[in-house]
């Protein structure tokens, strides 16, 4: 149920994402999502790829730091309130650290990305929730 | 432990260690024998020696005892540079096989000359060296310490041959190379300067080779000062044995000491150097245990004598002996040169604290560089660390957290405040030869 993804240190300054797209792109990483925060001198961008080890490596070899961690998809609805519906669930009693949902959608229907301190709860509280965590092998079937 | 008798049977030392077991009376003597017959040659040879000499109104015949060498006059950096390039020569120059030079950052070169017997008394130094740090024939060497006009790497160069090593003499550079000969040649050895080497284990690491696996046992490392944080990373990492050589081109190049197995301070060759501390304000002697300026002269040297000069290394004589037997003395490892010291707002900084606050936070040793800059008309210092993969996190407030602990751990060190700067992996530019650690652009008054 959990998603692993990949997130990149790099310096605040012009050209960063395009370095990481590029690198990614040379090596034939797909990519499905990405995300970016800063704090004036660095930033952090978050990337769901089709295969994040190699992401890894090949980010490594452009002199570049990065790591795994898990988060979890899930669906929600599109309509007012989708989200709000979500976290009034036992889910939302989970602490989020953070949050950014996809510009695209999966087999016609919205996702969200929730990073959970706690990935493992928050997968057993989904569970108890109409909302179903969705399947790394489902998230990545058509690419 | 060892009985301290000079070349005992039972103690199983080598024959060529035999000059470090010397009885300690047999060494004094042999010392003051060496210093007369160094300072005649000086005086009768260098104008510049004879004129110091001159002024204190001394005669070569003045030093009785080793005592008297006190009343020396001192030699200082700016001595060999206003004799640039031959002036201390004390032999003419068809007697000299070898000259090396220095970076020469600050102005011109500085230029020193061997003579055949002076090159046979480096290479054995160092080879005594080695070989109390357990380097032995059978071993193959990766000698990445810098070769050309810097002593560095033809003088660890020349030891590990005279022992009979297999040498390979690649200098620095070319770092994934480094990589795959050490792993194709069996490299059992290397040497090298000790910030070279982390960027060797980065490199490695890049490539998926782990040193650990490597038959690589010993490293010999110096032409810096490093922590002992940085011993411990650099064992951690490659899981070799990591021992420190001492020496500046001005006395000899690298072997002027060495540690021993034991590694409990560096022992300094006596019989061909002979050490002081002094007082760096007052220049006044002080006793062995006492910390303050080494100052070396040279007891054997031919070419180019040296006597009483200022190395700007902070450090002490130990009083104990080491548990190793040998009797020549140690020096406390070099953690910081006057030369180094930064003065940022009337506080006195060493680069060499900020290794060991990096450590102490993250128990990793990143990359880093200090800055110093004026902003408003006050001076900065600003410490750039690399963030290693290790050190990555997905949660913005852990690497704002990452920051805060370098800061606050540096600060507590240093007293004054510093800026941190979280950089990406090898954006810092990075040395093959000596660490460029400070980058200084403050405005001067």
């Amino acid at each position: 149920m959990k998603i692993p993804q990949v997130s990149v240190f790099v310096s605040n300054r012009p050209g960063r994402l395009q370095a990481v797209c590029k690198s990614l792109a040379d090596a034939g990483v797909n990519l499905l999502s990405l995300t970016l925060a800063d704090s004036g001198e660095f930033g952090l961008i978050r990337l769901i790829v089709n295969n994040p080890e190699k992401a890894v490596d090949v980010l490594a070899k452009a002199g570049l730091s990065a790591t795994i961690t898990d988060v979890v998809a899930c669906p929600v609805n599109a309509a007012i309130g989708g989200l709000a519906e979500l976290l009034s669930t036992a889910v939302g009693s989970q602490q989020i650290d953070y949050m950014y949902a996809y510009p695209s959608t999966l087999n016609g229907s919205n996702i969200m990305i929730l990073r959970f301190q706690d990935t493992d709860k928050a997968i057993e509280a989904l569970k108890a929730t109409n909302f179903k965590a969705i399947d790394k092998e489902e998230l990545f079937k058509n690419t | 432990m060892r009985s301290t008798a000079w070349n005992d049977e039972e103690n199983r030392v080598l024959p060529e260690m035999a000059l470090d077991f010397m009885p300690e009376e047999k060494l004094r003597e042999l010392q003051l024998q060496r210093m007369r017959a160094t300072v005649k040659l000086a005086y009768e040879k260098v104008p510049l020696f004879r004129e110091h000499m001159d002024e204190k109104g001394l005669k070569p015949e003045d030093i009785k005892t080793l005592k008297d060498v006190a009343k020396l006059p001192f030699t200082m950096k700016k001595d060999l540079r206003d004799t640039y390039p031959y002036g201390l020569f004390a032999v003419d120059l068809s007697e000299v096989v070898r000259l090396h030079a220095s970076s020469g950052t600050t102005g011109k070169p500085i230029v020193v000359g061997y003579t055949k017997e002076d090159m046979d008394v480096w290479a054995q130094v160092v080879k005594r060296g080695l070989l109390a740090c357990g380097f032995r024939s059978t071993d193959i060497v990766q000698n990445f310490f810098g070769y050309g006009l810097f002593t560095g790497g033809l003088g660890i160069h020349g030891g590990f041959e005279a022992l009979g090593a297999t040498v390979i003499p690649i200098s620095g550079g070319n770092t994934e190379r480094q990589v795959m000969l050490m792993k194709d040649f069996g490299v059992t050895a290397v040497g090298g300067t000790p910030s070279y080497f982390v960027r060797i284990i980065d490199v490695a690491e890049k490539m998926g080779v782990d040193i650990r696996d490597l038959k690589v046992k010993r490293g010999i490392f110096g032409a810096e000062p490093w922590s002992d944080g940085m011993r411990d990373y650099i064992e951690e990492k490659t899981g070799i044995k990591a021992y420190d050589i001492y020496g500046l081109s001005e006395i000899v190049g690298p072997g002027v000491g060495c540690e021993c197995e034991c590694r409990d301070g560096i022992h300094i060759f006596e019989d061909h150097f002979y050490p002081e501390i002094v007082d760096p304000e007052t220049l006044e002697p002080l006793p062995d245990g006492e910390e303050g300026e080494l100052v070396l002269s040279t007891l054997s040297k031919k070419a180019m004598p040296i006597i009483r000069y200022r190395t700007r290394d902070i450090t002490a004589i130990e009083k104990t002996k080491c548990k190793c037997g040998r009797t020549i003395r140690r020096i406390r490892r070099i953690g910081r040169r006057s030369d180094d010291m930064i003065i940022m707002r009337g506080v006195n900084v060493f680069p060499s604290q900020i290794e060991t606050a990096l450590l102490r936070a993250e128990k990793a040793l990143p990359h880093y560089q200090i800055v110093l800059d004026t902003k408003n008309n006050m001076d900065t210092l600003e410490v750039k660390v690399e963030v290693s993969r290790d050190m990555v996190s997905d949660s913005m407030g852990a690497m704002e957290q990452l920051n805060k602990k370098f800061k606050h751990s540096i600060e507590q060190i240093l007293g004054i405040s510093v800026i941190v700067t979280l950089c990406e992996p090898d954006s810092l530019p990075r040395s093959e030869g000596k660490a460029k650690r400070v980058v200084d652009n403050r405005k001067k008054m």
